[in-house]
């Protein structure tokens, strides 16, 4: 995993990101579409970049290109063609979009005038819309969305075809004498069925080859991570034991930290110990587990988000754990964690030597402060039982906040 | 004496073991797959089998269905003719291996970690009917059957009662049979019935939520 996120932070500051970063810079950067900030599809954004202009020029001029109608194909072509910058995409300003459609819309009906009443116009743009749909997704980006999802590709795809067709159909009825409109149709279908057994094949290679190479980078990014893991802390693990050999506590110690750490990240939910109860006990436990090299064994049942009195509650299970890891002369620890409901409880317990509860003295810290004094400060409940000789449980309760 | 039969992949997990239980009890087979297994077992007619879970041929439930199958499910009773008990042994901690060998007819689970006398003691249990449950598998059934919102199909076995909840929690915070019986103000034979009992709940339920429970677990 370490091998992999170092890579991401070599690629990363090669490209300068940011407008204020391109004026600084003696060469302009390459054109690249840009993701972030971007309106329809980057191409300004990414032009205006490159040729050091605010973006709103290289916006304005496009939008009167576009009601030209020249500017289409130019920004199609661009789009196609110039590749995208690597970088999260942001939400687009639909405020601006808007402002920058309704120029377009403006200056189109303004410029075409009279022409948008000529019907012959219309199926043109449903055809350019339909093109545009489907061209679309040969962006090399956006195709590798749509390969992960097929129903939206292909109800995209359909929705295109749908126009383009309806499109060449207006076109063709209005424009073609019906007495000709067979052999217009036969001369058409001729021309497509060839066209389609010339591309097929090479289409659907294309197509098997694509989720060949998909399959073969979702293994070996597998295979990559498994080994980037066994080799960080297995084999870690396994050199530092040799190197210990003549300490068994250590020894033991190490294995223990190895296994837990292995288990977990074979078996275990990816859960967050800055957030939820489980994962924080089985780290607060791992953590004791680790310093005072006694077995602890972890079992929760239930889970909640963590606020400040369980963090509160948490301390004092850690304290528990720690005094029982010291004292209590035991070989190992139970810990137990229960939800129920909106009740909370944490067992600590062990079969060590157990101690007289009446026989602390005020001053020790330890149990009065850590654990009884902060659960009661958080509105908790702590019941020891312990008596010589008969191991110690600690027992944590408290209700938690809903919010 | 009790009969052993071994059945574990690694050749150096079952000799570790066999040095652990020494004498305590009689290992007349060893297996290290499935249809290994599957023969040994029918050609010792053995008291206990400790199966791992993951074993080549199709793991620890292949064993159990194909030993078992003929015979259907073991209800505990103890008082049938001798027969072939199982204990589940095995390094996963994950859910959906330690429910999903438990309901393939295990009677009991146990990781590879425990220590020599405490599988003794397991497998004493075992091959006298009783259950076996580590505070971890307690903790999993605890988990899958704290739903208990859900509309049950079959109260007999969809739900546990108020005794064999506390009887498992105990188990969960660490305490021995002995322990909890004391705690209970029971005896350690009616500790035993409700582990069993439980154990049947586990078998015979038909939720498949916790099947799904299980294998939910299992998604990071």
């Amino acid at each position: 995993m370490a091998i992999a996120r170092t890579c991401d932070h070599l690629y990363v500051p090669e490209t300068p990101s940011g407008a204020d970063a391109a004026p600084v810079s003696p060469a302009a950067p390459r054109l690249e579409r840009r993701a972030g900030g971007r309106l329809v599809g980057g191409v300004c954004r990414g032009l205006a970049e490159h040729l050091g202009l605010e973006p709103i020029v290289v916006r304005l001029a496009f939008a009167v290109l576009i009601s030209a109608g020249v500017g289409v194909v130019a920004y199609v072509a661009l789009w196609l063609l110039v590749p995208q910058h690597a970088e999260p995409e942001a939400r687009r300003d639909r405020g601006q979009l808007f402002a920058y459609g309704a120029l377009v819309g403006g200056l189109s009906l303004f410029s075409w005038g009279a022409g948008a009443l000529n019907w012959a116009v219309w199926p043109v743009v449903a055809g350019g819309i339909g093109v545009g749909i489907i061209w679309q997704q040969a962006d090399p980006e956006r195709r590798q969305r749509w390969v992960r999802n097929t129903q939206a590709m292909w109800l995209r795809s359909i929705i295109g075809a749908l126009l383009v067709i309806g499109g060449l159909i207006a076109f063709l009825a209005q424009k073609v004498h019906p007495g000709q409109a067979g052999q217009v149709l036969l001369g058409s279908t001729v021309v497509l069925a060839g066209f389609a057994v010339v591309v097929a094949p090479w289409l659907l290679r294309m197509w098997r080859d694509l989720d060949v190479e998909r399959r073969e980078r979702i293994r070996s990014q597998e295979r990559a991570e498994v080994a980037a893991h066994v080799h960080d802390s297995v084999l870690h693990t396994l050199t530092l034991i040799q190197r210990n050999a003549q300490d068994p506590r250590e020894v033991q110690r190490l294995a223990r930290a190895q296994e837990r750490d292995l288990r977990a990240w074979l078996y275990q939910p990816k859960a967050d110990a800055e957030q939820d109860l489980a994962a924080a006990v089985r780290k607060i436990s791992a953590e004791v587990e680790d310093h005072h090299g006694v077995p602890i064994e972890v079992v929760c049942v239930g889970d909640c988000p963590l606020d400040d009195r369980l963090g509160a509650m948490l301390q004092a299970a850690r304290e528990a754990m720690v005094n029982a890891a010291k004292y209590a002369e035991t070989s190992s620890l139970s810990v137990y964690a229960e939800v129920v409901g909106d009740e909370v409880a944490i067992f600590v317990r062990d079969r060590g030597k157990g101690f007289d509860l009446d026989g602390v003295p005020e001053d020790r810290m330890g149990v009065r402060q850590s654990i009884i004094g902060r659960m009661e400060r958080n509105g908790g409940k702590v019941t020891i039982r312990t008596a010589p000789g008969d191991g110690t449980e600690v027992r944590l309760e408290m209700t938690r906040d809903r919010k | 004496m009790t009969r052993v039969v071994l059945v574990d992949d690694h050749q150096m997990f079952r000799s570790g073991v066999k040095a652990e239980l020494g004498d305590s009890v009689e290992i007349v087979g060893e297996a290290g797959d499935v249809d290994e297994a599957v023969e040994v077992i029918k050609a010792t007619q053995p008291d206990v089998v400790l199966l791992d879970v993951h074993l080549p041929g199709g793991g620890g439930v292949e064993v159990l269905r194909r030993v078992t199958g003929a015979a259907g499910r073991r209800s505990g009773d103890g008082a049938s003719p001798p027969e072939t008990r199982f204990l589940a042994l095995s390094v996963s901690d994950a859910a959906e291996d330690v429910i999903g060998v438990v309901r393939g007819g295990a009677r009991g689970y146990v990781t590879k970690t425990i220590s020599g006398p405490e599988l003794t003691r397991a497998i004493g249990r075992v091959a006298e009917g009783d259950a076996v449950f580590s505070p971890r598998l307690a903790g999993f059934v605890l988990d899958a059957f704290a739903a208990a919102d859900v509309p049950s199909i079959d109260p007999e076995f969809d739900q546990l009662t108020q005794r064999e909840r506390e009887v498992l929690r105990l188990i969960a915070r660490g305490y021995a049979y002995k322990e909890i019986a004391k705690e209970l103000f029971i005896s350690v034979k009616t500790v035993e019935t409700h582990v069993s009992s439980v154990l049947r709940k586990l078998q015979l339920s038909n939720r498949h939520e916790l099947s799904r429970w299980a294998a939910a677990r299992r998604l990071v």
